[in-house]
């Protein structure tokens, strides 16, 4: 469903993007992980439109994104850190988005709207939320609209153990509905039951791309934490480093 | 577009700035004429205060806002939007907002003191100055990252426009003034539209018989029909350029 050719994306002297090649299919949850400046929210942001890299090509369903901007209404996107309006209220955000969106009140998607309970907090400004109960905005706006595409930043990071097993549960309802799933995360055990796909990325470029059985297979290793770390060991180790 | 626009005016009004800088204009504008009893007497003292506070407070806030609305930017970036409707959108509902508080401000006070054609040239120059300056904070802000620098920018371009510019002509003047350069002063004084809007609310005050042989070759310009629409032309041009350039800035921005 997106294609991502050569990309390359430099912030002044920073190579952030290293040539990058991806291909992401609908129906995979994919993991994007990595260490922390390792550019995953770069290509996050590079497939929104958000950053414009310096060469190399986005397909989204087969075409370049370009300075397009009408494939995004088939992305459902969840910021790292959601920033909103701050005088702006819980109802008046959702309003806003409804309207740019223009969906129909019966097609929307309220599960999660539902689940969190946000109607009783409808009044509240978005500048004295904290920061879990924004999350949680920013996840009813990524599915709300019954994207066919869903970017999730961190979604659990700043959740309540309540919260982020209800959003868990939704990502996987999401999931076999044949969605493309992109899910950035540290919290390797939350991708553990999420995923189907590992995309490691170091430096700007990813160092591999399987799929989860393929990764624990071949390193022996039960749970995705301890797979990576013996993909760490061992790249550490060729390198000649000892750890 | 229209739902942007909209969006970005209720924020703007629930920020209570605008309303603050609209009971402001109105205090002075009614302290001022009541001072005064010549009505085009009036004009003339507002037109000091008006020249120096509207460009500061529009370039000013406009920036602050931008910087403080970045978030609300990101937001609308991500949604299946076009960059240069976001951009425009967040013009118009900015350059609206601090007209229509220029509007309120000053109009109010001008209709009952002075509806006469210098109170209304001012109230034309003032709005038109609240929307070129709008213009200018944008182009500012999408220029520059960092939000103190982004600031401090727009203090400066405010200083050049009010006080520097002023300064750097009557150095050219005093420089060359045993050369015939009264034409080319027009042209100069297209450069800054603060003096624009000066010039063309003086001529209507009939002061310009003070300014000697300078302001006679400025009212031959500015009085005629043709100068009058080149002056409307620039100081439209002073609005669109800078949009102009922020929009295709921020069209290829990263945020």
């Amino acid at each position: 469903m997106i294609t991502i050719q050569q990309l390359s994306k430099r912030f002044g002297k920073l190579q952030v993007l290293d040539d990058v090649s991806l291909t992401l299919l609908g129906g995979e949850c994919v993991a994007l992980i990595g260490p922390n400046g390792s550019g995953k929210t770069t290509l996050i942001k590079a497939i929104l439109g958000m950053v414009v890299p310096q060469s190399g090509t986005i397909f989204f369903k087969g075409n370049p994104i370009g300075r397009q901007w009408e494939y995004r209404r088939d992305i459902g996107y969840m910021p790292q850190i959601g920033r909103y309006p701050e005088n702006m209220t819980i109802g008046q955000v959702l309003d806003m988005m409804r309207d740019i969106r223009k969906m129909p009140e019966a097609t929307l998607d309220k599960d999660l709207f539902d689940v969190f309970e946000l109607h009783n907090m409808l009044d509240k400004r978005m500048g004295t939320l904290s920061g879990g109960t924004r999350q949680k905005v920013s996840a009813c706006l990524a599915f709300m609209f019954k994207p066919e595409v869903l970017i999730l930043d961190e979604p659990t990071a700043g959740l309540d153990p309540v919260a982020t097993e209800l959003l868990k549960d939704k990502i996987l309802a999401e999931r076999s509905k044949d969605k493309l799933i992109v899910i950035t995360s540290h919290v390797l055990s939350d991708l553990d039951d999420l995923a189907t796909q590992i995309i490691y990325m170091q430096d700007g470029r990813p160092l591999f791309h399987k799929s989860l059985d393929v990764l624990k297979e071949e390193t022996g290793a039960d749970k995705l934490g301890k797979a990576i770390a013996k993909v760490m060991a061992k790249e550490a180790a060729g390198k000649g480093v000892t750890v | 577009m229209n739902k942007i626009v909209k969006y970005v005016i209720a924020d703007l009004l629930r920020s209570r700035t605008v309303m603050v800088y609209a009971a402001a204009l109105l205090v002075l504008s009614f302290s001022v004429f009541s001072i005064e009893d010549n009505a085009d007497k009036g004009v003339v003292s507002l037109l000091n205060i008006i020249l120096f506070v509207v460009p500061l407070v529009s370039i000013i806030f406009s920036t602050v806002y931008l910087y403080n609305s970045a978030e609300f930017i990101e937001l609308l970036v991500s949604q299946p939007l076009k960059r240069r409707t976001i951009w425009l959108s967040i013009f118009t509902g900015l350059a609206g907002a601090v007209a229509l508080a220029f509007l309120v401000g000053v109009g109010i006070p001008i209709l009952l003191y002075a509806f006469t054609p210098s109170g209304i040239m001012l109230l034309l120059c003032g709005m038109l100055l609240s929307v070129v300056f709008v213009s200018v904070a944008l182009w500012a802000a999408v220029r520059i990252r960092d939000k103190a620098k982004g600031i401090g920018l727009s203090i400066l371009l405010w200083l050049y426009f009010a006080l520097l510019f002023d300064a750097l002509v009557l150095f050219i003047l005093f420089q060359f003034a045993d050369y015939p350069i009264e034409k080319g002063m027009i042209a100069v004084s297209m450069l800054n539209p603060i003096d624009i809007s000066r010039i063309l609310i003086l001529l209507q005050v009939d002061l310009s018989a003070m300014m000697g042989y300078t302001g006679a070759i400025f009212r031959n310009f500015f009085g005629t029909g043709w100068g009058m629409a080149i002056t409307t032309l620039v100081l439209l041009l002073w609005v669109a350029v800078p949009v102009c350039f922020s929009t295709r800035f921020f069209e290829r921005r990263d945020l």
